[in-house]
């Protein structure tokens, strides 16, 4: 890790005019991926702005059919949330399968959106869920925010804040782990809105992604069957050594088709 | 002291430290003038360094010093020793290039040492290493075994990058007997390659002291004196006597932390050069690309059968990869701890090894938990097992009918067993397993999409390499016993010193437990001591499962001498003949009479000898003793194990896994349990899910645990375990020793179970969920 300077400012307003008066310098919030980053001198930062401090980015608030969450919500926050596991039981559910203890206890939402990681698992419920990313400036569509690999639509400096989940009929999250990082090899949201259904796919493409055939079935007729016989096609899919475009095109229908199934349950 | 401290469960003296971060590991040592180390390494895996330019560095702040390989030469630093030489076939010694601690002219594997940079904070030291400038002239590498002799050179000594061509065993009548035989299996197979990760990273801590003219070096080692004999004896021709290792607490090995390591020699010149503290603790990325790996072998295997199922005849033919240069006992493990092995549990007559193995552009393979014979119980349970099958034969009849049944038995492969029951261990886990109600177990996992799967495997272990003469004549370069120091201080209290290292193992409880025992002392009375030359009079240390049983030995053997000490004091004490005197449970005895003296008091009378005959007798009360056991032990036992496999995606769990092992006698039995379970865990992540990987560029692609994958509690079943005992016959605790044991029969278990599930022949380890997939897809 290099050298770095450190601040913890008290507002979100204090944290964005840092950000803009030091090009090098980055927001700091879980730290789950920043500082790993860091020690293996991917990342070197000049400035941290750590933003552990700000109220405002914190919170979780249900309003009839949304969920806003805070940006610094951490994932056990997240996962342990009597109001998400009422009004989203998937949402809560994904978070609970991110990393370890230790991890879901210091990352967070934000973090994680901003990160874009392709094998992250909160984008899948961002996309899969619709959801709108409010930031400093704006509110961005999870249509227009995941851009490509580690890419977001977030300008330098821009702040996310919090997140708003639409509250589907029924949802769910199918995660096929990466054995040894356990971060997605193939994880499918997917969510019913009643007549309209959306699916999403993380760890299998270069960013998550939603399935178009996959949902246009599922928004006729929302079971198992719809899906199960849908065959994905490779291309353009992540290989690795864990798993070929057509083991991972292959997991997608079997993660969707399970995950459909219990949406159900 | 009614109930006998052998055999009881008693809690591990060491864990209170442990657990409340109380342990004082080589990191945790903070010296004076303390410096750290960074390592300038190689990112490519095979290349001629043209230049290094170490002037900017040189500048930064903070740092000390830079050195490069050229100033170890021109130092005369030596090259690292290797510990075993093996005579290939053609009676030529094997080839042995030169293992500079910092490379010189070239450098051979992605991750090896080109320069150190010693500064003032680790921050500076990590930064200027940054600085150093290398112009690599980029060579073609090799990194499969199996392409070795037709790829670059990688050392000029071995133009087809050949180290040796060995061989075990009476071809001509092997080749005779397979012309006879009425069925003939045979598998091509690959022992994966695998990283061994210890929870403590390797870690050098060394300091110059001007007015002794000697050094320390604190380091995370598994033999401290070996250490020092390796570097002060072949590397920087010192006296042993100037140098001192010492090898504080150390979080795992696994024979990682056998060997004698650059860093550690860098560290230890440059103490002296700088006359300051140096100190180099390993990242975990640097684990990776630099601690010795284990396994990495192909190979073909033979089973020769009559129709009944009997075995005739075994060959084998192995490539074993030894990685860029020769570690400390690189050269043994694919041959003296693997085609001796290859007999197993199995009367197979006749039976040929050769093994040829090569110099690849990968880190150095050498021993870990197993070190050859997880190897060779995979060839010979693999065999066995796909025999059965091929020959419509219960694979647990197969066995019974080639287990070996007298002893001692004297196999083709050199090795003599001592003793064993290995129908009680098979009787034992069929029982134990539930075998007989697998097949409904079997329909119950259908039921819910699952394949399910048995497996089979009976290994046999050799422990506590021996004897020292057999293991010379072998090409061992270092003996194999191991000394122990008893002293009693004069209050009746104990101080133990081993040359065994405890590195996780518990030797703190065990051999406490030993002691406390055999004097009849409490064990707060017993103390012991490993780790530390100037304290420990000498030492092997600890690998190949080998610590009670040798170690053990040596400790008894002294307290033997303490007792018959002891016998003459109390005679004279208690006006005596000595021979009438009775020892037990901490009391001399006149035998018949009511006369007794307690140990303390005998103890006391050694230090204070007023009362003492001093005219025939030494005061004190102070033993040694060297035991350099008669043959190798011999731990065997039955393992079965059941997985389940999704049928969609290929996903493998382990349903149940069921070991019954013989020890002999078992001092500990939490403890055994507690290596059996390690032990299982590292076999079933070698069948599951570990598996290092090189591009054939020479990049590490597992080179974290992002990519390399050991296995997690949830990745283990509830283990069910249970022993037999028969007893060693040659050391007089009978003790076998445990710790390899669950490494070396749990892969061929797993994989037996896998191939039986998908009822394919083989399937490479790790057994991922994409290779089953492939497989299933394969086969649909
Ligand atoms: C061992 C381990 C296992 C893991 N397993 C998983 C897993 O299974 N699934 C998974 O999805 N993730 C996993 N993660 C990643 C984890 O979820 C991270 O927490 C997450 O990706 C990043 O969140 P963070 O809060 O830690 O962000 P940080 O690491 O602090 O920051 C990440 C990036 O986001 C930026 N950033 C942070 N907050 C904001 C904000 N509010 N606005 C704008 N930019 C911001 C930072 O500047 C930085 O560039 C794992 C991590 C570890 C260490």
């Amino acid at each position: 890790m290099h050298a770095f300077e450190y601040h913890r400012p008290a507002s979100s307003k204090d944290a964005v005019s840092l950000v803009s008066k030091k090009p090098e310098g980055r927001y700091l919030a879980g730290g789950q991926s920043l500082v790993q980053a860091m020690k293996l001198r991917l990342s070197s930062p000049s400035d941290l702005i750590d933003l552990s401090a700000l109220k405002d980015l914190t919170g979780i608030r249900t309003s009839g059919s949304t969920v806003e969450i805070g940006a610094m919500a951490r994932h056990a926050e997240v996962a342990g949330s009597a109001e998400v596991k009422k009004a989203i039981p998937a949402l809560a559910a994904l978070a609970g399968t991110i990393g370890d203890r230790q991890v879901r206890h210091m990352g967070t939402l934000g973090g994680s959106l901003a990160n874009d990681d392709p094998a992250a698992d909160y984008p899948a419920a961002a996309l899969g869920l619709g959801a709108t990313i409010h930031t400093n400036k704006r509110k961005i569509e999870a249509d227009k925010f995941f851009k490509g690999l580690y890419e977001t639509a977030l300008e330098p400096g821009e702040l996310i804040t919090s997140v708003s989940f639409p509250v589907p009929k029924r949802a769910a999250y199918m995660k096929f782990k990466n054995p040894a990082s356990r971060f997605a090899m193939v994880g499918v949201f997917v969510a019913d809105f009643g007549g309209k259904a959306r699916v999403a796919v993380t760890g299998a493409g270069p960013s998550v992604f939603r399935q178009a055939e996959m949902e246009k079935a599922l928004s006729a007729k929302f079971a198992p069957d719809s899906v199960a016989g849908i065959k994905v096609k490779p291309d353009g899919l992540n290989s690795d050594l864990h798993a070929s475009p057509e083991y991972r095109a292959h997991l997608i229908t079997v993660m969707a088709r399970r995950a459909v199934e219990a949406a159900l349950k | 002291m009614s109930t006998s401290l052998i055999g009881a469960r008693v809690q591990r003296k060491e864990d209170y430290r442990f657990l409340t971060g109380a342990g004082q590991y080589t990191d945790d040592v903070e010296l004076p003038h303390q410096s750290y180390a960074a390592f300038v390494r190689s990112p490519h895996a095979h290349a001629v360094l043209k230049k290094v330019n170490i002037e900017k560095a040189k500048k930064a702040p903070g740092v000390l010093a830079v050195y490069t390989g050229t100033d170890l030469a021109n130092a005369k630093v030596g090259g690292l020793p290797c510990g075993w030489l093996i005579t290939d076939v053609k009676g030529q010694p094997m080839k042995e290039p030169p293992y500079p601690p910092l490379a010189q002219g070239k450098v051979r594997h992605v991750g090896e040492r080109v320069a150190v940079v010693i500064a003032e904070t680790l921050a500076q030291a990590r930064d200027a290493a940054e600085l150093v400038e290398v112009d690599y002239q980029v060579l073609p590498a090799v990194v499969d075994a199996a392409k070795a002799s037709k790829g670059p050179k990688l050392h000029d000594i071995a133009p087809d990058n050949t180290c040796y061509v060995w061989a075990l065993g009476d071809k001509a009548a092997v080749d005779a007997a397979f012309a006879k035989a009425a069925h003939v299996t045979r598998l091509d197979l690959v022992n994966n390659r695998l990283i061994p990760n210890a929870i403590e990273p390797r870690s050098a801590n060394a300091v110059y002291s001007r007015a002794g003219d000697d050094y320390t070096l604190y380091v995370a080692s598994q033999n401290p004196h070996v250490e020092r004999l390796l570097m002060t004896a072949f590397v920087l021709g010192l006296p042993e006597s100037k140098v001192r290792v010492v090898a504080p607490d150390v979080g795992g090995g696994f024979g990682s932390k056998i060997y004698l390591y650059p860093e550690d020699v860098v560290v230890t010149w440059a103490s002296k050069q700088l006359n300051r503290a140096v100190k180099w603790t390993a990242e975990r990325s640097e684990s990776f690309l630099s601690d010795a790996h284990g396994r990495d072998h192909v190979t073909t295997a033979e089973l020769a059968l009559d129709k009944d199922g009997k075995f005739l005849a075994m060959r084998v033919q192995t490539t074993a990869n030894l990685g860029a240069y020769l570690s400390t006992f690189a050269s043994c493990i694919p041959t003296i701890l693997y085609a001796t092995l290859l007999a197993g549990q199995y009367t197979t007559p006749l039976i040929y090894c050769e093994v040829t193995s090569v110099f690849t552009n990968t880190a150095p393979v050498d021993a870990y938990r197993g070190a050859g014979r997880p190897e060779a119980t995979y060839v010979v349970e693999r065999l066995v097992e796909t025999a059965a099958r091929e020959m419509k034969l219960d694979p647990v009849e197969i066995r019974r009918r080639n287990f070996i049944r007298q002893f001692p038995y004297q196999t083709p492969v050199a090795l003599q067993y001592d003793t064993g029951d290995y129908d009680a261990t098979l009787d034992a886990v069929l029982k134990l397993a539930d075998v007989a109600g697998f097949p409904s177990r079997k329909q119950q996992s259908l039921k819910s999409g699952k394949l399910r799967g048995i497996g089979y495997a009976c290994y046999i272990e050799a422990c506590g390499i021996a004897p020292s003469n057999v293991a010379g004549s072998l090409g061992a370069r270092a003996g194999l016993f191991e000394a122990g120091e008893i002293r009693v201080h004069p209050t009746g209290t104990v101080t133990v010193f081993t040359g065994s290292h405890s590195h996780g193992q518990g030797h703190e409880t065990t051999f406490a437990q030993v002691v406390a025992e055999r004097l009849g002392l409490p064990m707060e009375a017993v103390e012991i001591v490993h780790g530390d030359t100037s304290k420990v009079l000498f030492g092997m240390g600890t690998y190949g499962s080998r610590s009670i049983a040798v170690g053990g030995t040596a400790i008894v053997k002294a307290l033997d001498k303490i007792v018959a000490k002891g016998k003459k004091i109390a005679a004279h004490l208690m006006e005596a003949a000595e021979s009438d005197i009775e020892y037990d449970k901490g009391v001399f005895k006149v035998a018949g009479t009511d006369k007794k003296k307690m140990f303390g008091e005998v103890a006391f009378a050694a230090y204070v000898p007023h009362n003492y005959p001093l005219d025939k007798l030494e005061p004190g009360l102070n033993e040694n003793a060297f035991y350099d056991p008669a043959n190798f032990t011999f731990p065997a036992g039955s393992y079965v194990c059941e997985v389940e496999v999704d049928k969609e995606t290929g996903a493998t769990t382990i349903a149940a896994f069921t070991a019954v092992d013989d020890f002999g006698r078992i001092i500990n039995p939490m403890i055994v349990e507690g290596q059996v379970h390690g032990g299982l865990a590292q076999g079933i992540g070698q069948a599951l899910t570990e598996g290092c990987r090189y591009e054939d560029s020479g990049q590490l692609v597992t080179g974290s645990f992002l990519d390399y994958c050991i296995p997690r509690a949830g990745d283990v079943p509830s283990f069910k375990l249970d022993t037999r005992e028969t007893a060693c016959t040659h050391n007089p605790l009978g003790v076998k020793g445990c710790g390899e044991a669950g490494a070396i029969g749990a892969p061929a278990a797993v994989m037996n179970a896998i191939t039986d599930a998908l009822g394919v022949k083989d399937l490479p380890m790790p057994a991922t969920a994409q290779t089953v997939w492939r497989s299933m897809h394969k086969a649909a």
